[in-house]
């Protein structure tokens, strides 16, 4: 590792200009974090045109990886103190975190939740500090085969391990790279699915999809969802938790933290499935798993732990492969692009500063994040009183007006209502827009790499599997989708109890 | 990986499994009642069509060879795809419960969409002052329920941050009717 680079980072970091946009990224995370509504992916696409606009993109690169893992802090808070997962990633939280505050011990779960998301997260940036140059130092020798395959792969977990329905999800996703197509052939520069537009000719902007689905579309699906009126939050007191509660809750946060750095690498997981995890885990490894559901502070510790880990590390495919590994990645991923860099291995070596500079703006972004979410806990508990009525027409206003400033452009405001729509009525007949979203977003990168491939096979589409690398991730490729065959096959000899897995729970994770 | 990682073990399935049901529970409690199997019949005819008309599309544009690639080769190849999972959805799709019902609620996002249709079609013409304070009122005291007091307040006000925050802290040109 090149440690004057990551040293220099620091120096990127602690620019005034950077730790502002450091700061508002991670006040902003935290607010939609308690909000129920808006989760990240939607709030980063919404805020998507900043970087066209902000002084350095860096510092807009910054505030939006802030925005992904200060949500993750804030979801707990409702969790905790509703009863309602203010994000998806708190679902598991509810149980042990609403049953410790009904028996007046709700600052001592926020304060475990704040401390187990801190070492989490922490220690998963520690984790992409070391890992993050050796992983990119093997990319760096993948070829166009390898890209094509990876990024399929890619799209294929996060459709399949997703939520709702496989087979809609991966339509959802076919679909994403069929639109990626619109525009004019890079190869022949001839004009596919224009019909004789002009405006469709450099394709479709990314960036107008990916706020017209995330964006349009879940605001318009929150219209019809009212989340209720305004809570009343229980009080908080002892928000500092006591040395007995740490040294019961130290080992979960380990452990939590382990399951989610580990989760998060793997594309399609992330925070969601990391939490549900470290649940598990810890009611398995725990003497008396009873004590789960009735306020047992380890059920708190853990999945906070785990999906602040779990967050952190889908930073690593992102910028050292260039392959997002969820929904919010594949924001970042479009913001880089916007900015033009091409996320990837040779990442590290030609924009270190941004590199380093976005790692290490982690570090100093989960110390804010403490702070927010212990000393300064009251101030958001307060904001739960803030009625979703009233934010609703201002997040879209900040929506259109936002994507008119891209290119000055009508049009796009048009295009991105009309996905909007599509993106409400994907959502009404349980079609995922997030698939749609990555696949659209990777898709030309397939595409290309697809066909380059085929100049350098010479046609022989069998060079893919058997080029070693390309055809072992084509054996990923292969196992994802025979897998769930196979468990449907076996599931079939048995009596129809298990038919009707419940997978709402992952519902939103291609969100996140 | 140490020994802390889950293994995919049975009994490990069972905890996560358990408690997917019972957070799925919660969840549902909260959800729209399920659409019927008119909803996926809809779904997986619109995927179905989708898929066959961007073939046919495609397949004009020059297929080409596996060799020389044709600008239509991808787009047909993806367009093959969906068709086949437009298929499956058609056959196997129709006892799902994932889609929700359209109800009364539905008719908010139809005035929600013109909203944003009118402000598209109004930012240019008058720029987007007006607009947006409309917008506000129609979100805050048609869709939201919220006082006229209020609603009359936070539209105004909003607008004005607005007007700030892109004309003179970003200062991006937006068009808009009140000069300072």
């Amino acid at each position: 590792m090149d440690f004057s680079a990551f040293l220099d980072g620091f120096s990127v970091v602690t620019q005034p200009g950077n730790l502002l946009y450091c700061l508002i990224g991670v006040v902003v995370g935290m607010l939609i974090g308690v909000l129920p509504g808006l989760g990240p992916a939607a709030t980063m696409a919404i805020l998507l045109p900043i970087v066209y606009n902000a002084h350095d993109p860096v510092a807009a690169i910054i505030m939006l990886a802030g925005i992904y893992y200060g949500a993750q802090y804030g979801g707990t808070i409702t969790s905790v103190l509703l009863r309602i997962p203010g994000e998806a990633s708190s679902v598991v939280t509810v149980f042990d975190g609403f049953a410790l505050a009904k028996q007046g011990k709700a600052g001592t779960a926020l304060g475990i939740a704040a401390i187990g998301s801190f070492v989490g997260a922490t220690i998963s940036i520690i984790g992409l500090t070391l890992l993050g140059p050796i992983v990119a130092g093997y990319a760096l020798d993948f070829g166009p085969p390898e890209y094509a395959a990876l990024a399929l792969l890619g799209v294929l977990l996060v459709a399949t391990i997703g939520n709702g329905n496989t087979v809609k999800a991966l339509a959802a996703a076919a679909v994403g790279l069929l639109l990626a197509t619109v525009g004019s052939d890079t190869f022949t520069s001839a004009d596919r699915f224009t019909f004789g537009s002009l405006n469709l000719e450099g394709g479709i902007d990314f960036v107008v999809v990916a706020m017209g689905l995330f964006g349009v579309g879940e605001i318009l699906y929150n219209l019809e969802e009212r989340h209720g009126k305004p809570h009343v939050p229980a009080a908080i007191a002892n928000i500092w938790p006591s040395r007995k509660d740490l040294k019961e809750a130290g080992p979960a946060i380990g452990r939590g933290s382990v399951i989610g750095f580990v989760l998060g690498v793997l594309p399609g997981g992330g925070a969601v499935m990391a939490s549900l995890a470290a649940y598990a885990a810890e009611k398995k490894v725990a003497k008396k798993p009873e004590r789960f559901g009735r306020g047992a502070i380890e059920g708190v510790a853990a999945p906070e732990s785990a999906n602040n880990a779990a967050a952190t590390s889908s930073f690593i495919p992102l910028l050292t492969i260039g392959i997002p590994a969820n929904a919010s990645m594949a924001m970042l991923y479009a913001a880089l692009l916007v900015v033009g860099v091409t996320p990837g291995p040779q990442l590290i070596d030609e924009r270190p500063d941004l590199f380093w500079g976005v790692i290490n703006s982690m570090y100093i972004g989960n110390l804010i994040l403490l702070l927010l979410s212990i000393p300064l806990v009251g101030v958001f508990v307060r904001i739960l009183r803030v009625r979703p009525a009233i934010l609703a027409p201002i997040t879209a206003l900040i929506t259109i007006l936002g994507v008119y400033t891209i290119n000055n452009s009508i049009f796009d405001v048009f295009v991105m209502i009309v996905f909007g729509i599509i993106g409400y009525l994907m959502k009404k007949t349980g079609f995922e827009p997030g698939p749609m979203v990555l696949a659209f977003v990777l898709g030309s990168l397939i595409e290309k790499s697809f066909r380059q491939s085929m100049l350098i096979f010479d046609g022989d589409a069998t060079g893919f599997v058997t080029r070693p690398i390309s055809g072992t991730i084509l054996a990923f490729v292969f196992l994802v989708i025979v897998f769930p065959l196979i468990r449907k096959g076996l599931r079939r000899n048995t009596p129809a109890t298990e038919t009707t897995t419940p997978e709402t729970v992952q519902r939103e994770d291609s969100l996140r | 990986m140490s020994e802390t990682t889950p293994r995919p073990d049975a009994q490990e399935q069972d905890i996560l499994a358990e408690l997917q049901a019972e957070v799925a529970q919660d969840l549902a409690d909260e959800r729209p009642p399920a659409g019927g199997p008119a909803y996926q019949l809809v779904s997986s005819v619109v995927v179905l069509v989708l898929g066959l008309a961007a073939a046919w599309l495609a397949h004009g544009y020059g297929l080409g060879s596996l060799k020389r690639p044709g600008p239509g080769l991808w787009p047909f190849v993806v367009s093959v795809l969906i068709v086949v999972l437009g298929v499956v959805l058609l056959v196997r799709g129709r006892t799902l419960d994932d889609a929700e019902k359209f109800t009364r609620a539905s008719l908010l996002v139809l005035v929600g969409a013109a909203s944003f249709v009118a402000l598209g079609v109004l930012l240019p013409l008058v720029g987007f002052e007006i607009p947006a304070v409309l917008l506000g009122i129609v979100w805050l005291r048609f869709l939201g329920g919220e006082s006229w007091r209020s609603t009359i307040v936070i539209s105004v006000l909003t607008t004005a941050a607005f007007y700030l925050l892109f004309l003179y802290a970003l200062s991006i040109p937006l068009p808009h009717l009140i000069a300072i």
